[in-house]
């Protein structure tokens, strides 16, 4: 037992696969460029970290052009692990390392699995809910989702949302849906007595929401440029 | 410990003054010791209400401004041993209250007192955020009628944004004291009926004053309505409304003057 134990220190490695994701520029460059540049800015740091394999094959480049698009990815905080679809023997040393082998099985499923993967980070949450009532004076405002409030919204009191407004208790006050251009947005309430109905900038006053409506559990939607209002019942 | 009251409508002419001096001797009577503060500066009208404008000598401002101590300021009730008023000055402004003058003043007369009810001016500009400001609890005075409830419904939310306890997270304990209530008229309609302001307001009641002709005679003789005629209806609303602040479990009634008309009873409360 004692022989094999001899102070050596081993080397120890394993093999350890890595999900890296694949571009794939396609000439010309600089359009490719602007609409990653175009999309990057709707997914935010969305390859932030990632690992990013660059397929050159679909385009034809020269070594300078490839450092150029390298360094390009560079300043948009992607680095580059290595490339593909180009013979290291074509590269200078400084080069990232070509890459081969297995790529094709793993490159049809990071574009399913990817916006999941991306979507925790970014995600806000899509509604807001107000246990108490809305007192007036308040403004609550809720760009991002809709709003639910379980009270009521007193007169004087306003509700504005980017998504569509729920309210349980009686609408008092005013309420803004659709803040940001959001067309399909609605206001339910419970009970109508609102000084005004707004959504993406349409609305009705007071005055014009029929006499038979007024203390019904409503809804209201648009339609062309009008607000419909109906009974829920 | 002592419990920081204040006393608020946000609408002016609605019974704030009336019903701190109520509450302030109905708590005096039943053994507490309680300071009235007025924040009306510039519009001092508690110690007229109290009966004790000739006795005033030195104000909450001077307190404030360190002139002189707080103990100098408060004057002692002449009917009740346990009721002191600090009064307001009337030659100031709302700009001579300062945040750190009033929660030292406030912290000094918790040390002294087991109920200290702040009388706040009209509005909710200054005045009226610093009497609310240290409160643990508020009564809310509204007059069944539409511009009252919403200025209620304003200052409430004032209450549950710019007091020291909804910063900490915590909640004013809150209180809706309907006054100036005319039961025939708000049969006919003409006035908003007491489920409507709790419907829009949601604060538990504390009570119901009855509009009466006692209120202007206990003002114009300088008495709290409680001292000057305790079988009044209004002195009677008020005192049930004074035992549901301790605590007690008091029936909801709406006290008249005619004695053959029991009050209406009340069994909802509000959440």
């Amino acid at each position: 037992m004692s022989n094999p134990a001899t102070p050596r220190k081993s080397i120890r490695f394993c093999g350890q696969s890595y999900l890296a994701f694949v571009l794939t520029p396609e000439p010309p460059i600089f359009e490719w460029l602007a609409n990653f540049d175009e999309w990057s800015s709707q997914f935010a740091e969305y390859f932030a970290d990632k690992p990013i394999v660059l397929d050159v094959s679909a385009v034809k480049l020269s070594n300078a052009a490839i450092v150029h698009l390298v360094n390009e990815l560079r300043t948009r905080n992607i680095r580059i692990l290595g490339l593909q679809g180009i013979e290291q023997s074509e590269l200078g040393p400084d080069f990232p390392p070509v890459l081969k082998g297995g790529r094709a099985v793993t490159v049809a499923e990071p574009p399913e699995a990817a916006p999941r993967d991306s979507q925790p980070p970014h995600k806000e949450p899509a509604s807001l809910l107000l246990e108490s009532p809305v007192r007036s004076g308040q403004s609550i405002v809720f760009p991002n989702g809709d709003i639910t409030v379980l009270g009521s919204v007193a007169s004087g009191a306003e509700v504005i949302a980017g998504g569509s407004i729920h309210i349980y208790g009686a609408l008092r006050g005013r309420a803004f849906a659709g803040l940001a251009g959001n067309r399909g947005a609605r206001i339910f309430c419970n009970q109508v007595e609102a000084e005004l109905l707004a959504i993406d900038g349409h609305y009705r006053i007071a005055d014009e929401i029929e006499p038979s409506l007024r203390s019904k559990p409503i809804q209201a939607w648009l339609q062309g440029d009008v607000i419909f209002i109906t009974s829920l019942n | 410990m002592a419990k920081v009251l204040v006393v608020t409508s946000g609408k002016g002419g609605v019974g704030k003054t009336t019903s701190t001096a109520a509450l302030g001797a109905a708590l005096a009577q039943s053994g507490e010791t309680v300071a009235v503060v007025d924040f009306d500066v510039g519009l001092r009208n508690l110690d007229l209400v109290m009966g004790a404008e000739r006795r005033v000598v030195f104000d909450f401002i001077n307190v404030i401004q360190g002139t002189v101590k707080l103990s100098q300021a408060l004057i002692r009730d002449k009917r009740l041993d346990t009721l002191w008023l600090l009064p307001a000055s009337q030659t100031r402004d709302k700009d001579a209250l300062t945040a750190d003058g009033v929660a030292k003043v406030v912290a000094q007369l918790r040390q002294k007192f087991d109920w200290v009810i702040c009388d706040s001016p009209a509005g909710i500009e200054r005045g009226a955020t610093l009497a609310m400001r240290h409160a643990d609890a508020a009564v809310i005075v509204t007059n069944p009628e539409v511009s009252s409830v919403r200025d209620s419904d304003r200052i409430i939310g004032l209450l549950d944004a710019k007091t020291e306890k909804a910063e900490r997270g915590e909640r004013v304990e809150k209180h809706l004291l309907i006054t100036r209530y005319d039961p025939v008229r708000a049969g006919k309609g003409e006035m908003l009926s007491i489920e409507d302001v709790l419907e829009i307001l949601s604060v538990p009641l504390l009570g119901v004053v009855p509009e009466s002709q006692e209120v202007l005679r206990a003002s114009n003789i300088g008495a709290p309505v409680t001292l000057c005629n305790a079988s009044s209806a209004p002195a009677r609303a008020y005192c049930d409304a004074m035992r549901r602040l301790k605590g007690e479990n008091v029936p909801m009634t709406i006290p008249s003057d005619r004695k053959h008309l029991f009050g209406k009873l009340f069994r909802r409360r509000a959440a």
